[in-house]
């Protein structure tokens, strides 16, 4: 243990001696102190400093035009034509060999996802026949059309990559609608975007109109001969609508309330149709992918985790941004290189939220081990999420802050299904309490057990997300949790289960033992 | 089984595509068997079927609260979880098909723990207030909170628990919304079943609350179907509020007679009264729904009854015994000086088979062949003839109607005159994509159909390919390319002067396209009657000959006929009315003889369809009424021509040979296809004036006052009041009154 101090320590002071373009990792340093001289340490990889000819989104910062004719001095649309006639099985082998997994939160592994709507299926399938339809081989013959929906309804706080990816390069956006659409052989692309994104929308149609103009879209697609529309549809804000298949309801003119899986969207999706969901991010990266080839896109990040990612870092950093950065990057360089380190100082650091407001928080000590991949942070008990960073450092009031997710995720519950329209009330009413101190030691570990009874029981990952924060909570900062209800206990004295004060508790009747009040208390004792 | 045969070979025909479909998900046919393993037990069971059917066919009970066998799926409650092996979360059993060699777990540590967790979340905002609930001793929440809730609460927020708005949907169902657990039973039932399209959901989260969406009554007429449906005590009985609770109640199966359905019931009584009446279930026919009239019309049998002989002496009726009455009759028999046909017969809607027979028998043994019903043209021979049943049957089957692909209706509203079938349109029309269009009256319907025309002519000119709907696209061509059409003749139409000609043509479309219209399997020629003792009329021949519509009658007996025209009694002739209720047909009578309403006799009843039903004494007839075969029955004692029968099973036994299915109970005969050909030979060759332009009328102007029992009810009065005139006053939540008035 002791060691290990010493040797965090040591990194600290590495890092700060070091120039910030390469800051070695806490990891290399234990690694390199290690003392058996016998052994031979492999050659240490550092991820991170991705260069800007590795880039794919080039005008993240919106610095340059957003239309068509920028895109195309960009590189987009560059023989679009020769990517779509390498067919399908073409395109989805580069995805796949590219490792690509899905940038919407889940990481699912794109290139397998996009093959279920049209390949023979490495999916489970279930008894209602849709799924052996599509899925078993000549697919072509089901006269149903194919959709590729794509989930620009960016809700998940802190996260904001999308936006700058509509907002700056709309044209890869539409480019990997055509590219990922070719290699599931969709008829048609929709892309809903969250109805707040009023200018990202306008941008995203002037780069569909463009498109439609150059003949990149629509009949005969950039001359391949294939024909592809696609379209714009603006949501008007809920945060469910980002799960798939509440989002495809939405489409549907339905209120946004996530469906039963199974039947999953690639048997029966966007209106009765086979459908792929899949994030903007994931889809505007196809054809750089397919112009560079997979190989390069692996060549990034660690095994599994390749690739590059827009990180999004808000919160108390110096310089908050959103930066497109090689995956497995250090989340401590991260910030240090990118956002100017944290307000006062890395040892100013509380915790930081590595991924949108639905993964659970960490504390300082894994900040400094935790590589932004999924591997690296589902180790570290959390997630990569959407890779929105929201660092708050030590004048952030924790619980309050995750109070405020909860509040939230009561928002925008859509009510359907028990655990979550019921369970995250529940939470929000506790939370708050926990914020004022309001509440008996006892119900930390009650509040735990309504998160374990949400999580894993609800039709969406909503619950899940709702569950997580306050775990992550509990976790790292119980002793805060306890530290304010001792204050405000002794303060107002002893507060009941479920809030209320003993001091108010009418003395005139016995007490509940439920309510956790004070087994000693005198009963029915006059007031003085 | 044969139900689920059918369906199967139903999806063989109609391919991988959901041809037509106007669902957009719908569930897909079955098509092969799944092994699983259950708690240890292998079951198998259809593919497609889902995982808590597949646990129920184990013996295994899963809770639930949003899942029904009849509605779609919304796994929304979250509390029929199981455990899957091999999959890391707690699985939905209601939305999960069940898989080939999965092997399923429903009585686990894990799964005790997810479900205690579901139900202490839904009771957590669900108020404690079961003693004044009236869905208390029949609440799903209540029976499952005694295994997986916890007998205390650890809900004890100092925000308290959530407070809904309550909605006020109509005269039938009062709503408590605190109480709701927002399962979506009704929401369902509404859309998918009833028709109603805008109840529905607002809002969303905690704050989810189903209702209207804008204050509006619930206008269906099978609107009380979810207060069945609703598992908590969130929908209940605006009638029957605070009236009873159910374990005081006796149970008694019987069926409805206030359409020609013939839907099951089940009769809740407690003691001398009838509580409620709620539906059985009955998958050939009712399904588990009933109408509105059916479930609530029963307070109708507490009021105007008859419940003792009355004599007329000058103006006013004067309560006798039943030998005064008996005694009266006779001799009013003898000096009116009746011979022959001028006994007069007059059965009415509400006539049971049995009674139906005896007076037959007795009016016979007078010498007369005057037998007329209480319709329309009904002192004259029905045009249908009633030597072929399927010239007056419902011969598609009520649950054949799902299979049809184009229907067309012919002067008929099947929403009021039996709402039950109308419901299985919808059915069709949703998951099907049948097609329907109409000739007569429109009307407000659940489907969407196409109005070809209003008159017999407009009939013979669609049939004939002439006209409205013949044209390109239009239905003519759905109708051309149907495998399986269907025409529905409404039982006005019959009785109107157009009757013989629509008739008619009907029938030489039907032979010209026999192919299709008459298979072994498929009668796509159907005759919709609208009362429930017409069918068993028909079956006993109780109608008149050609020759005793000219004679003036002398004596009238008037059996339960209470939609009579008074013109056709002669103000001379002495009139006999036997009924339960004192309605029109009694104010004509001489003598009113107090029959047993069918709650409290046990009769048979023959439905549309010719499907003999039995109906079983709930409760006993108020004061001296009697069951109505006996007083025909002492009856003739009195005149002096004793009947041959002395109890019930006699008069069963000549049942039997009047027509053997008049007591198959249960049971459909379907005539053979020779004999349904030969009654389409008889319809086409009837001899017929020239279809006329005159618009076919609606039977049934106000469906919640058909009949004396329904007029005689209060509920009714106010569902017409609130639907048929949309004259509804919502009650004011402030003052609260009424609501309670009604409670």
């Amino acid at each position: 243990m002791m060691s290990k101090t010493r040797c965090l320590r040591s990194t600290r002071a590495a890092l700060r001696s070091l120039p910030s373009t390469s800051p070695v990792t806490p990891l290399a340093v234990a690694a390199r102190s290690r003392s058996l001289a016998t052994v031979a340490d492999p050659p240490v990889r550092r991820y991170g400093g991705l260069k800007d000819q590795d880039r794919i989104f080039t005008n993240l910062f919106c610095r340059h035009d957003h239309g068509i004719k920028g895109a195309m001095a960009r590189g987009d649309w560059h023989k679009t034509k020769d990517i779509l006639l390498k067919g399908d099985s073409w395109i989805i082998q580069t995805v796949k060999d590219s490792g690509l997994r899905g940038r919407g939160g889940a990481g699912f592994p794109s290139g397998l996802k996009w093959s279920f709507t049209c390949r023979p299926g490495t999916r489970a399938r279930w008894g209602f026949g849709l799924t052996d339809a599509v899925n078993k081989p000549g697919w072509e013959k089901d006269p149903r059309p194919r959709y590729l929906v794509v989930n620009a309804d960016e809700g998940e706080p802190g996260t904001c990559k999308d936006r700058e990816i509509m907002r700056g390069d709309p044209h890869k956006l539409v480019e990997g609608c055509l590219v990922a659409g070719r290699s599931m052989n969709a008829t048609a692309a929709y892309i809903y975007i969250r109805g707040e994104f009023y200018q990202e929308a306008s941008h995203v149609q002037q780069a569909i109109d463009e498109a439609y103009k150059a003949g990149f879209i629509g009949k005969n697609a950039c001359g391949s001969g294939y024909d592809f529309d696609v379209y714009v549809h603006r949501g008007a804000g809920a945060y469910i609508c980002g799960e798939e298949t509440a989002l495809i309801e939405s489409i549907e003119g339905k209120q946004g309330k996530p469906r039963l899986k199974p039947p999953f969207p690639a048997d029966v999706g966007l209106f009765g149709c086979p459908s792929t969901v899949a994030n903007v991010e994931t889809v505007a990266v196809a054809p750089t992918i397919a112009r560079r080839g997979g190989a390069w896109f692996a060549g990034f990040g660690r095994e599994r985790n390749s690739g590059t990612k827009v990180f999004c870092v808000s919160g108390h950093v110096n310089n908050p941004c959103v930066v497109e950065e090689e995956m497995s990057i250090p989340l401590q360089e991260l910030i240090e290189k990118h956002c100017g380190g944290i307000r006062g100082g890395w040892q100013n650091l509380k915790g930081i939220i590595p991924g949108g407001c639905s993964v659970p928080v960490i504390p300082r000590s894994d900040c400094e081990t935790a590589l932004m991949d999924y591997d690296s942070l589902k180790d570290h008990n959390t997630s990569l999420g959407t890779g929105a960073v929201i660092v708050m450092d030590n004048t952030t009031d924790m619980i309050s802050a995750i109070a405020r997710f909860s509040k939230f995720y009561k928002h925008e519950s859509c009510g359907q299904c028990t655990p979550c329209r019921e369970g995250t009330t529940w939470m929000m009413n506790m939370m708050d309490r926990m914020v004022a101190g309001r509440a008996q030691e006892r119900e930390i570990d009650m509040l735990l057990e309504l998160t374990k009874q949400v999580e894993g029981h609800t039709i969406c990952a909503l619950g899940d997300a709702a569950a997580w924060p306050i775990q992550g909570l509990m976790r790292h900062f119980r002793p805060e949790v306890e530290a304010r209800i001792a204050e405000y206990h002794a303060k107002h004295g002893q507060v009941l289960f479920g809030g209320k004060l003993l001091s108010d508790a009418d003395t005139r009747y016995a007490l509940p033992d439920n309510l956790g009040g004070d087994a000693t208390r005198s009963i029915a004792s006059p007031a003085a | 089984m044969l139900r689920q045969l059918a369906a199967r070979s139903l999806a063989r025909r109609s391919g991988a595509a959901p041809s037509g479909s106007r669902l957009l998900h719908s569930t897909r046919p079955v098509m092969a068997d799944v092994t699983l393993t259950v708690d240890g037990k292998e079951v198998t069971v259809p593919q497609g079927t889902a995982l808590i059917q597949a646990c129920e066919a184990a013996g295994a009970t899963v809770p639930r609260f949003c899942y029904h066998d009849r509605l779609a799926i919304a796994g929304n409650c979250r509390m029929c979880l199981v455990e899957v092996e091999r999959s890391p979360k707690p699985v939905a059993s209601c939305a999960m098909p069940a898989m080939p060699g999965s092997k399923v777990f429903t009585n686990t540590p894990l799964v005790h723990k997810a479900r205690e967790g579901v139900m202490e979340f839904l009771l957590a905002n669900h108020p404690l207030d079961c003693p004044i609930c009236d869905q208390g001793g029949e609440c799903d929440l209540q029976d499952q909170s005694m295994r997986y809730g916890s007998d205390r609460t650890r809900f004890h927020e100092i925000t308290g628990k959530r407070a809904v708005e309550n909605k006020d949907l109509g005269p039938i169902v009062k709503t408590s919304m605190n109480r709701c657990i927002q399962c979506t039973r009704c929401v369902r039932f509404a859309n998918d079943v009833a028709g109603v399209e805008d109840l529905g959901t607002s809002g969303r989260g905690n704050d989810l609350q189903i209702g209207m969406y804008i204050e509006k009554t619930m206008d269906s007429e099978m609107s009380g179907n979810i207060i069945d449906l609703c598992p908590v005590g969130a929908l209940t009985s605006k009638p029957y509020a605070f009236q009873a609770r159910p374990w005081e109640l006796k149970k008694t199966e019987s069926v409805d007679v206030l359409d020609a359905v013939g839907s099951n019931i089940r009769i809740d009584s407690r003691g001398v009264q009838v509580m409620r009446i709620q539906p059985k279930i009955n998958d050939e026919i009712n399904e588990e729904w009933i109408n509105d009239k059916t479930r609530y019309a029963y307070d109708g049998l507490r009021y105007q009854r008859l419940t003792t002989p009355l004599v007329r002496e000058g103006d006013k009726f004067v309560p006798a015994t039943w030998e005064h009455a008996l005694e009266t009759i006779r001799i009013g028999y003898q000096n009116s000086g009746a011979q022959g046909d001028e006994v007069k017969a007059v059965a009415g809607h509400l006539a049971d088979t049995e009674s139906l027979i005896a007076l037959k028998d007795l009016v016979n043994r007078l010498g007369s062949e005057n037998l007329t019903l209480d319709q329309p043209s009904g002192d004259a021979p029905p045009v249908t003839g009633v030597d072929v049943r399927s010239n007056y049957l419902f011969n598609t089957g009520i649950e054949n109607i799902e299979d049809a692909d184009a229907v067309l209706l012919i002067g008929t509203n099947p929403r009021h005159e039996a709402a039950i079938i109308n419901a299985r349109f919808r059915k069709s029309f949703l998951q099907r994509g049948a097609e329907f269009a109409l000739i007569g009256e429109k009307f407000d319907s659940i489907f969407a159909y196409d109005h070809l025309g209003t008159s017999a002519k407009d009939v013979a000119d669609f049939l004939g390919g002439k006209g409205k709907g013949s044209g390109k696209g239009e239905f003519a061509k759905v109708w051309k390319e149907a495998k399986k059409p269907m025409i529905i003749v409404g039982s006005a139409v019959t009785e109107g002067k157009d009757g013989a000609a629509v008739l008619k043509a009907v029938s030489q479309h039907v032979l010209k396209n026999e192919g299709k219209f008459l298979t072994s399997e498929w009668n796509g020629f159907s005759i919709l009657q609208r009362a429930a003792s017409r069918a068993a009329a028909y079956d006993i021949g109780f109608t008149p000959s050609p020759s005793s519509a000219s004679v003036k009658p002398k004596f009238v007996y008037l059996l339960n006929a209470d939609e009579i025209e008074p013109s056709s009694i002669p103000e001379d002739a002495f009139v006999v009315y036997q009924g339960h209720h004192g309605d029109l047909g009694a104010q004509f009578a001489d003598v009113c003889l107090p029959g047993a309403a069918y709650t409290e006799k046990a009769s048979t009843w023959v439905n549309t369809e010719g499907r003999a039903q039995d109906g079983r004494v709930a409760v006993p007839p108020p004061g001296v009424s009697r069951d109505d075969w006996k007083i025909v029955r002492a009856l003739s004692e009195v005149i002096g021509n004793p009947l041959p029968y002395d109890n019930v099973h006699q008069l069963r036994d000549r049942m039997w040979d009047v027509s053997p299915t008049l007591v198959r109970y249960d049971n459909l005969e379907v005539p053979s296809f020779e004999i349904q050909k030969v009654g389409l030979n008889l319809l086409s060759s009837l001899s017929a004036s020239t279809p006329s332009s005159t618009a076919f009328k609606k039977p049934i102007e106000d469906f919640y006052r058909t009949d004396p029992i329904s007029r005689a009810s209060v509920t009714m009065a106010a569902c017409s009041k609130a639907f048929t005139k949309k004259e509804y006053t919502f009650s004011d939540e402030e003052s609260g009154d009424k609501q309670a008035s009604f409670a």
